[in-house]
């Protein structure tokens, strides 16, 4: 059997409740937007109910630590099409077991959502690494990103306490739509297609007058603490995948 | 305006790459006066250098005017280089700017001895000062100590620094007395002394006033130079394993030298630094601090060095057999740790997931062991069974031919007779 959601973390908790209303037995999830219909498999449209979602959630906060939460929500945010069905196994599994069950790593969706969770964490922490704000002529500090996963709602902490006196915007230009800071609080926010031309920096006549001295500044300072008779391609790439560069104002000659 | 600065940070980011250290963790400061910058407690690496090395740090010397003449070192006084020295605003905006940018996690700021050490402390610890009371900036700082400097200096540095540091230079006396015959390290671990002792001291105060600032929160670190001078691995490790111990640093980090002179001291000019040599040591350091392993199991006088084609912890394994193999499934916590091929990570879901039934080959190979060097040394659920023993250099060829180093170019596989 075939359960439809529509991608929101809602609708998988609420796959859940329905599973153990009916106990159909064996069940995958699927996006609702991606699903093939075969001629076999019996197929059911979850249907959204916050206060059923509410009750699978706070009945995994009373089995889960809050790190097992915050896993269970890294791999939501992986968006990947398997990532589903693994935390509607998982959350299966850990409801029908008795509390420490999510520490039994002998269990293939235990160990999925953890791994899954792990590559969630390691991207964030690339976009923590990897971000390189440029300052505008208003003010603005902007960078465009294209994570691999959904992890803006990871990294906002991060970056509101970290830049606490200076208004940035991260746009997430895969997901369209990006976090603004406005000195008080983050907010969400979405531009017109014609701004998001800009692509990951602003366009060089909105760069404030000293952007292009301090991108000098430290692609010199990249260079000179270099030491050339160390020379590792291999571990540099290994560090800093290719796929990055694009963000790097010190990859920017490179590229 | 702008050249002059892009020269002064070219030299002088330059002249202190050679300080290995760059870990930004540990950092408490929290951004609670609405100014700039968050500690990340474990740190951020925000780009690798084409030699693999991690920049988080803006890591910069306040000057290369020097007083001593070391000859390991590019900036001593008689080496004919460029000579610049930064002022203290201009270190401060080129912190704050890179930071507001996402450049950096914070400063390193280091210094040649100019004048005297008093002087060059206090200069760093204007930097410091600037940066934390009129800069409102809380990222991380890591501050060299000046040896020699007075105690009031260094107390009030650790005020505002997050780790604070000092060289040991070379692994033993006799090798710093050889190629810097002002130095000792007996000027090293006064001021080591000090430090530790007020962040003891303040930590105890702070347990009962809140108000108590913190000192040196990331505690202090040191670094020696490997290579220059005829030491054994075992004469770094056990230096190491004591400076861990009397000054509970954070880390010790190993510097392959690398030829920057003709003296005929130190090895000449265009030899290849020690890169494997300096793997082998951060090895053992992990071991050491990660894995419950004493310095003298690793490096004894018995084996004074390490094994170039092997890590540390195969070849005590394969030295000590006697222990192996260890039952997956019922062996303690800290012998598990011990197997080769099993890492922290590994060991401790190992720990977790056999309270739920016996573990078998293919869950181990998914949570992440390195199955086919751990097979040598362990037994599970369903190892298959096996007549006979082998001895440690059969298990090391086996070894050795399904892994491929990457720092040996040609394989030296030998057959093996037996």
């Amino acid at each position: 059997m075939i359960y439809l959601i529509d991608g929101s973390l809602e609708s998988l908790l609420c796959a859940v409740f329905e599973w153990f209303e009916h106990k159909p037995g064996k069940v995958s999830v699927q996006l609702g937007s991606q699903h093939q219909p075969d001629a076999f498999t019996e197929v059911f449209l979850v249907h959204k109910d916050p206060k059923k979602a509410d009750r699978v959630w706070t009945g995994l906060q009373k089995k889960l630590a809050r790190g097992w939460m915050r896993k269970f929500y890294c791999t939501f945010l992986s968006e990947t099409p398997e990532a589903y069905t693994k935390l509607f196994e998982f959350a299966c599994y850990i409801f029908s077991n008795s509390n420490g069950a999510e520490s039994n790593y002998g269990n293939p969706f235990v160990l999925a959502v953890a791994q899954t969770a792990r590559k969630v964490e390691r991207e964030k922490h690339r976009m923590e690494a990897f971000i390189r704000f440029q300052h505008t002529t208003d003010g603005m500090f902007y960078c465009g990103i294209d994570p691999d996963f959904n992890v803006l709602p990871l990294i906002m902490q991060h970056f509101k306490n970290r830049y606490a006196d200076q208004q940035w915007i991260i746009y997430d230009l895969k997901r369209h739509y990006g976090l603004f800071y406005d000195l008080n609080k983050v907010e969400e926010i979405e531009m017109e297609e014609a701004r998001l031309k800009t692509n990951y920096k602003p366009a060089e006549n909105l760069l404030s007058e000293k952007e292009a001295l301090y991108a000098t500044l430290w692609k010199d300072y990249f260079k000179s603490t270099n030491i050339v008779a160390r020379k590792n391609t291999k571990l540099h790439v290994q560090h800093v995948p290719k796929r990055y560069w694009k963000y790097l104002t010190e990859k920017q000659d490179v590229l | 305006m702008s050249e002059r600065i892009r020269e002064k940070l070219s030299i002088l980011a330059d002249a202190a790459k050679y300080d290995v250290s760059c870990s930004s963790s540990g950092g408490t400061r929290k951004n609670d006066n609405k100014g700039l910058g968050d500690s990340h407690s474990s740190g951020i690496c925000h780009t690798y250098t084409e030699d693999g090395r991690c920049v988080s740090l803006l890591k910069i010397l306040l000057t290369n005017h020097c007083i001593y003449d070391c000859a390991f070192c590019v900036s001593r006084k008689n080496n004919d280089i460029e000579r610049a020295a930064f002022t203290v605003e201009e270190v401060v905006s080129l912190t704050i700017n890179f930071y507001r940018r996402n450049y950096i996690e914070g400063l390193f700021l280091s210094s040649g001895i100019f004048k005297n050490a008093d002087f060059t402390m206090e200069r760093l610890l204007k930097v410091v000062k600037k940066l934390r009371l009129e800069e409102r900036f809380n990222g991380y700082i890591h501050l060299k100590t000046i040896p020699g400097a007075s105690d009031e200096l260094i107390k009030e540095a650790g005020l505002y620094a997050d780790r604070m540091s000092i060289n040991l230079e070379m692994p033993t006396e006799s090798g710093l007395k050889l190629l810097a015959p002002e130095k000792s390290h007996e000027d090293v671990k006064k001021p080591l002394a000090l430090v530790q002792s007020q962040i003891i001291q303040l930590k105890d105060e702070r347990k009962l006033i809140k108000s108590i600032p913190k000192f040196v929160p990331a505690g202090q670190s040191t670094q020696m130079v490997i290579g220059a001078t005829p030491e054994t691995d075992k004469d770094i490790m056990h230096t190491a394993a004591a400076f861990y111990k009397n000054f509970s640093l954070k880390r010790v980090y190993y510097s392959g030298y690398i030829p920057i002179s003709n003296d005929s001291r130190m090895p000449v000019l265009g030899s290849q630094p020690p890169l494997i040599r300096e793997n082998r040591l951060y090895q053992t350091d992990w071991l050491m601090r990660y894995y419950g392993f004493h310095v003298n199991e690793l490096l004894n006088d018995a084996n004074p060095h390490l094994d170039i084609d092997m890590d540390p912890k195969l070849s005590w394994a394969l030295r000590n057999l006697q222990f192996f193999p260890v039952d997956i499934n019922v062996a303690a916590y800290k012998m598990i740790l011990r197997i080769p091929g099993i890492g922290v990570t590994s060991a401790q879901k190992i720990v977790q997931a056999r309270k739920f039934g016996r573990l078998r080959i293919d869950q181990l190979k998914k949570i992440g062991v390195a199955y086919n060097r751990a097979k040598h040394f362990i037994v599970c659920a369903d190892t298959p069974y096996q007549l006979k023993d082998y001895q440690a250099t059969q298990i090391k060829s086996f070894i050795m031919a399904e892994s491929q180093s990457k720092y040996l170019k040609n394989s030296v596989q030998q057959l093996i007779l037996f």
